[in-house]
């Protein structure tokens, strides 16, 4: 595609501003930041990956990871201010999820260690975890809000905080996985996914892109098992107290 | 075991900059009831929460059996300290559930007998035992609530307003159950009442908190000749809160 071809796409963006303004949404200024910032962000991702790809060198690939993942926890914290330590319990769990699956991947040789496929692959499975964790976090802390009158009945009966917690942690991780299950089980039915789209756009063999796509599919539901899972278990001890109190922030 | 079940010294609980208790001292008797009246936002839940450990005091010491509560176990206090919360809650499931949940809580187990033997102490029909508990009437799930606590034998239950939401019926049910626990277990009870008349009805001892202040500490049946003005106020008012 040309920079002309691409400048014509913006009648896509003239359209719902034109509407906007039409029917006084008061929408049109988000609008054009909104594409403002996607074309400067995707110009730049575009530049800065031809730069890595060129390098093909290991440390700017583990360099591409680093920013992926400090980018996704810093969007997520804001979602987990309430709980304490929330920016390393998020950068943690990102980096175990990164280093699981890619470990996976190139350990069985299922795709090599390049930049092409190391970059994309660790941005589906952080922007994915992400998503996951401020589900999860959003979630979690509306249970706690809602639930508090049984999470002090267990306390108050001698129950640990692990105990007084766990129905609230339960439904937090199963609503948070939800989306990801439920979106794999229409997939291809109601919508073709991105990655895929984009790849046969591209003109690639449309079963290698269904079988790269499976494989994405089965790395995300792994993300969303585990980024509920681990954020859970390492947030739920912020909640309470050192006397096993439920705290004041969340009451 | 000493006379004296709870010994409060010079107790204080603020959040930040606001006083909810401010210095309260006292001691409660073993196999007594003791009332804790006193207009709405006199601090007497927060009291019994801070009893039960689900809050911490911020100043001054509070001692149960010769021991200072912040030296034990938060998960022993509360077996021997139980509550009985305002909200009769109740969790999901049935009222065997409910009732089994203490022992659960321990990795054991309530028999079916003995379920039944707790529900009859609380004048509960054995049909309820596999009622669903969200579906009881207010009366019943205090009488849940309370039956639950039992369970854990405490040495002393904490029972904060739980006849406020009843109808009289249920409200006189639960007077003869307290003053039964009371005259056959010789269990120490503190509860909380906004009803003067039901304090006195009930109560070996009262205490009246105004503003996180005890004004009043003795036995009900000398209440009558207190001689501090906020307590004589808050007599004559009757049912402020």
């Amino acid at each position: 595609m040309t920079y002309f071809t691409l400048s014509l796409t913006l009648l896509f963006v003239l359209i719902p501003i034109l509407l906007a303004y039409f029917l006084k949404l008061g929408i049109e200024k988000d609008i054009l930041v909104a594409t403002v910032r996607s074309v400067i962000q995707l110009l730049i991702v575009g530049y800065l990956l031809q730069f890595i790809f060129d390098q093909d060198s290991s440390i700017f690939i583990i360099l591409m990871v680093g920013l992926i993942i400090f980018a996704a926890t810093h969007n997520a914290r804001q979602k987990g201010i309430n709980y304490k330590g929330i920016t390393w319990k998020l950068t943690l769990t990102y980096i175990t999820i990164e280093v699981l699956t890619q470990s996976i991947l190139i350990g069985l040789n299922i795709t090599p260690a390049t930049p092409q496929y190391v970059i994309p692959i660790s941005g589906m499975v952080v922007g994915n975890a992400m998503v996951l964790s401020i589900l999860f976090l959003n979630r979690l802390t509306s249970e706690v809000n809602d639930k508090q009158d049984e999470i002090e009945l267990i306390l108050s009966l001698g129950g640990s905080t692990k105990q007084a917690i766990h129905r609230q942690l339960i439904t937090s991780i199963k609503a948070s996985t939800v989306p990801t299950i439920e979106k794999q089980k229409t997939m291809g039915l109601v919508q073709l996914p991105g990655m895929m789209s984009g790849q046969i756009i591209a003109g690639a063999d449309p079963i290698q892109a269904v079988q790269f796509q499976l494989l994405i599919l089965f790395i995300l539901l792994t993300t969303a098992i585990i980024t509920s899972i681990m954020l859970g278990f390492l947030s739920y001890p912020t909640l309470f107290t050192e006397q096993m109190q439920l705290k004041q922030t969340f009451k | 075991m000493t006379e004296i079940a709870l010994l409060l010294d010079h107790v204080s609980f603020n959040v930040d900059d606001l006083t909810i208790i401010n210095d309260l001292s006292g001691s409660i008797k073993h196999g007594k009831i003791t009332a804790f009246v006193g207009p709405s936002g006199a601090g007497k839940s927060t009291l019994f929460r801070l009893l039960n450990q689900l809050k911490t005091h911020t100043k001054g010491t509070i001692t149960f059996n010769n021991e200072d509560i912040l030296t034990i176990n938060p998960m022993i206090l509360r077996k021997k300290i139980g509550i009985v919360l305002q909200e009769g809650v109740m969790t999901t499931g049935t009222v065997y559930d409910n009732l089994a949940l203490p022992r659960q809580l321990q990795d054991k187990t309530l028999s079916k007998q003995e379920a039944l033997s707790f529900l009859d102490k609380v004048g509960l029909k054995e049909r309820f035992l596999n009622t669903k508990a969200k579906e009881l009437s207010g009366g019943q799930k205090q009488k849940v609530s309370i039956a639950r606590t039992l369970i854990n034998q405490p040495d002393i239950i904490l029972m904060d307003e739980i006849t406020s939401s009843l109808d009289q019926v249920s409200t006189q049910a639960i007077e003869m159950l307290i003053k039964k626990i009371n005259k056959e277990d010789h269990q120490t009870i503190l509860w909380i009442t906004h009803n003067i008349d039901q304090a006195k009805r009930l109560s070996d001892n009262t205490w009246v908190l105004i503003d996180g202040e005890c004004r009043y500490q003795g036995p009900t049946n000398h209440l009558n000749e207190a001689t501090d003005q906020a307590v004589i106020d808050f007599l004559e008012g009757g049912d402020e809160s």
